[in-house]
């Protein structure tokens, strides 16, 4: 007499939770009737490669993780493109847009975040876009088609990736970053000022310091669409297209509405498990762990891989917050940076240049171990020197080769 | 022959000519091919019979333009270095003559001195000493022969009553036994020592003795190495004398007809070493090595007792070389084929110069100053105004009155005093109130030539014409090959003119070198009496031999070169090497051996045991000074560096002034092997390399005496030595002088590779080493610098701000690193570090050879080495073929070459010069010793 399958239910058909539920069924397959929600029409994709799809290096085809037969393959139910509206935790039923309902033992949620959209007169025009997904890339892609000069705000990551995305479908590109250093949560002064060199070559003009106060509209009558934008600083700027990529807030409206306890995202605790529900477990971009949220895709994995084991009923891994680094992806541009760069009190660095050849690497070392890495131009040695971080490798045996490369510290030893 | 037609560029032209270094005095093969000069021992020279060392392999490398003194300058008097600025011939030499003249006018002849040099050809050395005894009529003509082997001349004419050397190299090859005292004859001599062990190679039954204080490369061929204490010589062969007497090692017959003042002699001996135990304590040494020495020299017929610089350079040197000569005196040992006591000298022309006279205390052709009849003859002969009649000015006496103001100009001639004479600072003080200072030399910049108002070019080997006597006493060419450089001249000319501008044109009037060495071989037969020809007048020199008139006095002695005279400009030009003496035409190396008549030169025709009462060094060592500096030469450099110091070849050997010291000493002065030390006497003070090699005995330190302040920041040794001289050859006590040696504390040492100089001013200490297409600087700060990046770009000259500049730092270590690329090349490097772990030099050095950096390269270059670790070659071990270190260590590891010769096949090492051959021992040694 076989028992009855529980029920379990993932909101959100993003990486986290599908990662979550992969990870379940190498753990145990027959122990869930599995239900997934997302809110985008498709498969699950790889978020991270939209930038080459945008590059035009990659197909949509080729970013797919999940495709809808994978979800049959696995008797997994996938309603795409019909988000959850409401959680009834009284009853364990979860109610999405189309209507219907379906009823839950555990609940999985992984909503992810959706981009951060800048208060200013004209953000609302069309034009103007994000960063996040399909959609936003397939909208880049056709404007790329119609049109000539695009603004990209925010010069981070995300930002950066868009605008040599948009250049290399040949649009003339500005970059307006507020900070006065590009990619600033990632790279020192010099690497960055590597990094604009680099990218100014390829014809992208970065403007820092650079406070967006509107953006303008165009004047003629019929359709209306976004033609400018005007600095604080008064200085116009002529465009067809507007990317705003500022970061990301996490998507947690379903959650509190579902009174579940929220701060900046989701608490929950080492296991996954939100603080105020045993049955309802989150994992990605709209949880908060110990005060944390998370954008980069490794913690991600680990607490796909934690959660998935109590889900599966095994409860012996803890979630445990882990450095991370980050690479950019932007074809011929490679820069590698993990840690605490910036340094500070009892911190040493360790510093290479090599201007001519566009090289730069920075070490800060503590107590002779790797705290921070920051690499432009060579980052052959990038995952060596995270892995000594990881491992509080202590290099004080190697520490004036450290620099040059695992090849040389080995030549040492 | 130097008689081959001058060919045009595609044909080669051979020139044979001598080696400038050392006094072995070895034959040289020039080839001139287009530009190209190509240098080779000169099969035919009986010296070296095509064998060269490393230095003289190396002579074509040191003929480059560079630092060339090229056209006369004057420099104003006053205080402060004043620029020179360039003047004709005629103005400097108007300047020099009128300004001599002046000061003899005021303040007489004495008041005007020559210092000249063991460098000079014996032609340069005639006129010199015909100027300035015969002219100026003063005998204030002093050589740095003097600090070299005056010990030697004066034990010589003690005991022989002339200066005469009675051996030959031949006889080394004969010899049963071989004594070397105080001579690194493997590095300072390396042909003679090449012959030797050749010759026990043959003879495995020769015996090599050394007695040297230091374990040196000479030692590794020794049967019986006697360490003994500094400056204990004389006890050793009073002892020696004594033992040979006790046990009846006596030649009666000889000792009886042809000696006097044996039983002085002997009292002496005993009283002061009469037994092994009080030879043994005095000396330092064990009984049984003593006795063993002892015994091997009383039953060895054929014994040839071999010096050089640790025996002459003494306040005892010339009691030391006649307790030697004693020896072979007791023994009849002199005189006979492979025997005889054997000064081996330092200079390629030390000889030359004792044969015409150019030493304060000698007149001229082995003539004495003191002797009426000689100076008659002498100043007759050159038809002189006035004749020295009194001993001049020895090279130490002659500084000190410059010091004093006693002498008021002083004409240096081919030398570096500033470097090379005791209490060299003293020297630098008195040149600089000196009120003329002319020198005349090669080289722009050395210590000496800052302190000149008048700076005359002269020729450089290759370019001048004429002869040098080696330690055997024969003459060989030197012959030009190359055209003289600027308005270079040759140093008799210069001499020349300001005799004719004192009114002695007849006097001075020479075609060329050939009629002043004509001029000289009449005058070593001028009187003598095996010849005919008389003290006459230069005026009839074509009509060659004349009969004597009794007018003429008539003196005898060995030297003669009668039969050298009235040669023509070709005959001449095309004299092979002659061993003198010479006293019919056509005379051949076969004139029988010196002394073998018992004939000697005194005026009872006996020689002369002279007695030696030993003494110890002046200054002994105390508290503050509880170590005996030593100084001497290393391997692969020559005096002052002017001429080695810019060939890469032989900075490669050892590149930087070292003080050597055994590890216990170094403990208890609290410094390491590797760091930098500060070395100080009563006198001055030195700071090196410390090295622990081994060699060096219980409270003896060894230093170098080739760095300068154009080498180095502060590395002149002369500037430490006591200036205590021999009370007989006035030669300095340059082996023993009471030191200190102390830590020299840095912040930071690092080095710096380029391609053009670079200025050190503010450096605490560097040293400057000549690569190849780069100079090597060794630095080291006692300052923290705050700011590399900035002060390294100002070093190197990096103006540009987008200069290919490569950098690394680690600043709370204090390890900075930088590159300077140009054009795909390396322009020039630094690394520096708080600590010694700075990378090899070698391959970085290498670099410098690519006309364009790999990217392996770039990526290695601040590491210091690439990333295939084989290719680092390490420290150049032989240089004839620039074999590295780790190649030879690796070889006698993975290719199990245990023995130099099997070095020599697989990788050339050793089997050019053999002068690397003890260092190739010991590297196999160190590479077999279980780690």
């Amino acid at each position: 007499m076989q028992r009855p399958r529980q029920r379990l239910v993932v909101v959100g058909n993003g990486m986290a939770g599908m990662r979550t539920v992969e990870e379940l069924l190498k753990l145990d397959s027959a122990l869930y009737d599995i239900t997934v929600f997302g809110a985008e029409p498709h498969g699950n994709y790889n978020r991270i490669l939209l930038s080459p799809v945008l590059a035009g290096e990659k197909t949509v085809d080729d970013i797919m993780l999940h495709t809808r037969e994978w979800y049959a393959a696995h008797n997994i139910c996938l309603y795409a493109g019909d988000p959850v509206v409401a959680i009834d935790r009284r009853r364990c039923v979860v109610k999405a847009q189309s209507g219907l309902e379906v009823g839950y033992d555990r609940l999985l949620l992984a909503t992810g975040s959706r981009p951060f959209v800048i208060p200013v007169p004209g953000a609302d025009l069309p034009g103007v876009i994000a960063f996040r997904d399909i959609q936003d890339v397939e909208t880049m892609l056709a404007a790329a088609r119609k049109h000539r000069k695009a603004v990209v705000i925010g010069g981070g990551l995300l930002g950066l990736e868009a605008a040599n995305g948009l250049m290399r479908q040949g649009m003339d590109v500005t970059v307006v970053h507020v900070m006065d250093s590009l990619m600033e949560r990632q790279l020192d002064r010099p690497a960055a000022a590597l990094l604009r060199r680099e990218l100014e070559k390829r014809g992208i003009r970065v403007l820092l310091n650079a406070n967006t106060a509107e953006i303008v509209a165009s004047a003629e009558a019929g359709e209306k669409r976004v033609r400018g934008l005007r600095l604080k600083d008064g200085t116009e700027l002529e465009t067809d297209l507007v990317v705003m990529a500022v970061g990301v807030r996490p998507n947690i409206e379903l959650a509190k509405s579902a009174g579940l306890h929220c701060e900046r995202a989701i608490v929950v605790d080492d296991t996954l498990q939100t603080l105020s529900d045993p049955r309802v477990y989150a994992v990605g971009e709209c949880v908060q762990h110990r005060k944390s949220t998370f954008g980069l895709v490794a913690p991600i994995w680990e607490q796909a891989r934690v959660a998935a084991t109590h889900l599966a009923g095994h409860g012996h891994r803890r979630y445990v917050q882990a450095a991370t680094s980050t690479k950019l992806k932007v074809t011929g541009i490679d820069l590698f940076s993990a840690g605490d760069f910036v340094g500070g009190d009892g911190t040493e660095d360790l510093i290479y240049r090599d201007p001519r050849r566009g090289a730069y690497k920075r070490l800060v070392l503590k107590d002779n171990r790797i705290v921070g890495v920051v690499l432009y131009g060579d980052v052959a040695d990038g995952a060596w020197y995270f892995e000594l971080m990881q491992n509080r490798t202590d290099v004080s045996a190697f520490r004036g080769r450290l620099v040059f490369g695992r090849a040389f510290c080995r030549a040492a030893s | 022959m130097s008689a081959a037609p001058a060919a045009g560029a595609s044909m080669t032209r051979l020139v044979k000519t001598t080696c400038p270094y050392c006094g072995t005095g070895c034959g040289v093969d020039v080839r001139l091919q287009g530009g190209a000069v190509e240098v080779a021992g000169d099969a035919e020279h009986p010296t070296n019979y095509g064998r060269l060392c490393v230095k003289g392999a190396a002579l074509a490398e040191t003929l480059v333009p560079d630092g060339r003194l090229l056209y006369p300058q004057l420099r104003e008097t006053g205080e402060g270095r004043r620029e020179t600025k360039r003047v004709s011939w005629d103005t400097a030499l108007d300047v020099v003559s009128r300004e001599f003249q002046r000061i003899i006018q005021e303040h007489g002849p004495d008041a005007v001195a020559w210092y000249v040099s063991g460098q000079l050809l014996t032609e340069d050395y005639y006129v010199a000493n015909k100027l300035v005894k015969g002219f100026v009529g003063t005998a204030n003509i002093d050589t740095n022969s003097r600090l070299c082997m005056s010990s030697a001349v004066a034990g010589h004419k003690r005991a022989f009553g002339e200066d005469i050397v009675p051996v030959s190299y031949d006889d080394l090859e004969i010899a049963d036994l071989i004594v070397l005292v105080g001579s690194n004859t493997a590095w300072c001599h390396p042909i003679l020592y090449q012959r030797i062990v050749k010759a026990k190679e043959r003879r495995p039954q020769m015996k090599i003795v050394v007695i040297d204080p230091r374990r040196t490369a000479t030692t590794d061929a020794a049967d019986l190495h006697l360490p003994l204490r500094a400056g204990t010589d004389v006890w050793l062969f009073n002892g020696l004398l004594s033992f040979l007497y006790q046990h009846g090692v006596v030649d009666t017959a000889f000792v009886e007809q042809h000696t006097r003042g044996l039983p002085r002699a002997l009292a002496i001996a005993d009283n002061t070493a009469g037994s092994l135990r009080a030879v043994a304590r005095q000396c330092g040494i064990d009984e049984a090595p003593l006795a063993e020495f002892y015994r091997l020299f009383a039953r060895t017929e054929k014994v040839v007792t071999a010096f050089s610089m640790g025996v002459n350079q003494s306040s005892a040197g010339t009691d030391k070389v006649n307790s030697i000569i004693n020896c072979h005196l007791l023994t009849g040992r002199i005189g006979k084929p492979g025997m005889g006591p054997f000064s081996i000298t330092g200079q390629p022309n030390a000889m030359g110069g004792r044969e015409v006279g150019g030493l304060a205390n000698m007149l001229a052709a082995h003539l004495d100053l003191e002797n009426s009849r000689h100076r008659e003859l002498v100043q007759r002969f050159w038809n002189s105004p006035t004749i020295a009649a009194q001993p001049g000015l020895k090279a130490v006496e002659l500084f000190d009155a410059i010091d004093q103001g006693k002498v008021k100009a002083v004409w240096i001639m081919a030398t570096n005093p500033v470097v090379s004479l005791p209490d060299a600072d003293k020297v630098k003080r008195a040149l600089a109130k000196c009120e003329l200072v002319v020198v005349s030399d090669v080289v722009q910049d050395t210590d000496t030539t800052a302190f000149a108002h008048v700076l005359l070019p002269a020729l450089a080997w290759g370019e001048k014409d004429g002869t040098v006597t080696n330690s055997e006493r024969c003459i060989s060419r030197q012959r030009p090959f190359l055209p003289p450089p600027g308005e270079a001249k040759a140093d008799w000319w210069m001499l020349a003119e300001v005799g004719k501008r004192w009114g002695y044109a007849e006097q001075f009037r020479y075609s060329g070198a050939h009629e002043i060495f004509d001029e000289h071989a009449r005058l070593t037969a001028a009187g003598n009496r095996e010849s005919g020809i008389v003290a006459t007048g230069i005026g009839n020199r074509e009509s060659g031999i004349v009969e004597e008139q009794d007018a003429a006095p008539s003196v005898l002695r060995y030297l003669n070169l009668g039969g050298l005279a009235g040669m023509t400009r070709d005959e001449y030009d095309a004299l092979s090497p002659v061993r003198w003496p010479v006293v019919t035409p056509h005379a051949s190396r076969l004139t029988p051996h010196v002394f073998s008549d018992g004939q000697f030169y005194t005026p009872d025709r006996r020689a002369r045991f002279v007695p030696t009462e030993p003494r110890l060094p002046v200054h002994a060592r105390d508290e503050d000074y509880p170590l005996v500096l030593n100084t001497g030469r290393v391997r692969d450099h020559w005096h002052t560096m002017t001429r080695t110091g810019i060939s890469p070849r032989l900075a490669a050997h050892i590149d930087e002034p070292y003080v050597d010291m055994h590890p216990q000493d170094a403990l208890l002065s609290g410094v390491r092997e590797g760091a930098l030390a500060r070395v100080t006497t009563r006198w001055g003070s030195l700071v090196a390399r410390v090295r622990t090699s081994g060699e060096m005995p219980r409270r003896n330190v060894f230093v170098p005496i080739h760095w300068n302040e154009q080498y180095a920041s502060d590395a002149r040794v002369g500037s430490l030595v006591n200036p205590v001289v021999d009370p007989v050859s006035g030669e300095p006590e340059f082996k023993h002088t009471p030191a200190r040696v102390e830590a020299f504390a840095v912040l930071w040492q690092g080095f710096v590779l380029s391609r053009a100089p670079v200025p050190m001013q503010g450096i605490a200490w560097w040293t400057r080493v000549t690569g190849q297409r780069f100079l090597r600087y060794e630095l080291a700060g006692r300052e923290t610098v705050t700011d590399w990046p900035q002060l390294a770009r100002r070093m190197l000259g990096v103006k540009d701000a987008e200069a290919d500049w490569i950098e690394y730092e680690d600043r709370s270590a204090g390890q900075y690193r930088a590159a300077w690329i140009v054009d795909e090349r390396i322009q020039a490097c630094l690394f520096v570090s708080p600590r010694a772990d700075l990378p090899s030099r070698a391959w970085l050095s290498a670099l410098f050879a690519k006309q364009r950096l790999e990217d392996l390269d770039r990526i290695g270059l601040l590491v210091g080495e690439p990333l295939d670790r084989e290719a680092d070659a390490g420290p150049t071990v032989c240089s004839c073929f620039g074999v590295g270190r780790n190649t030879i260590l690796d070889a006698v590891r993975k290719h199990g070459c245990h023995s130099a010769e099997a070095l020599g096949r697989k990788l050339q090492c050793g089997t050019n010069c053999g002068s690397c051959i003890p260092e190739l021992k010991n590297l196999i040694a160190t590479a077999l010793e279980p780690a």
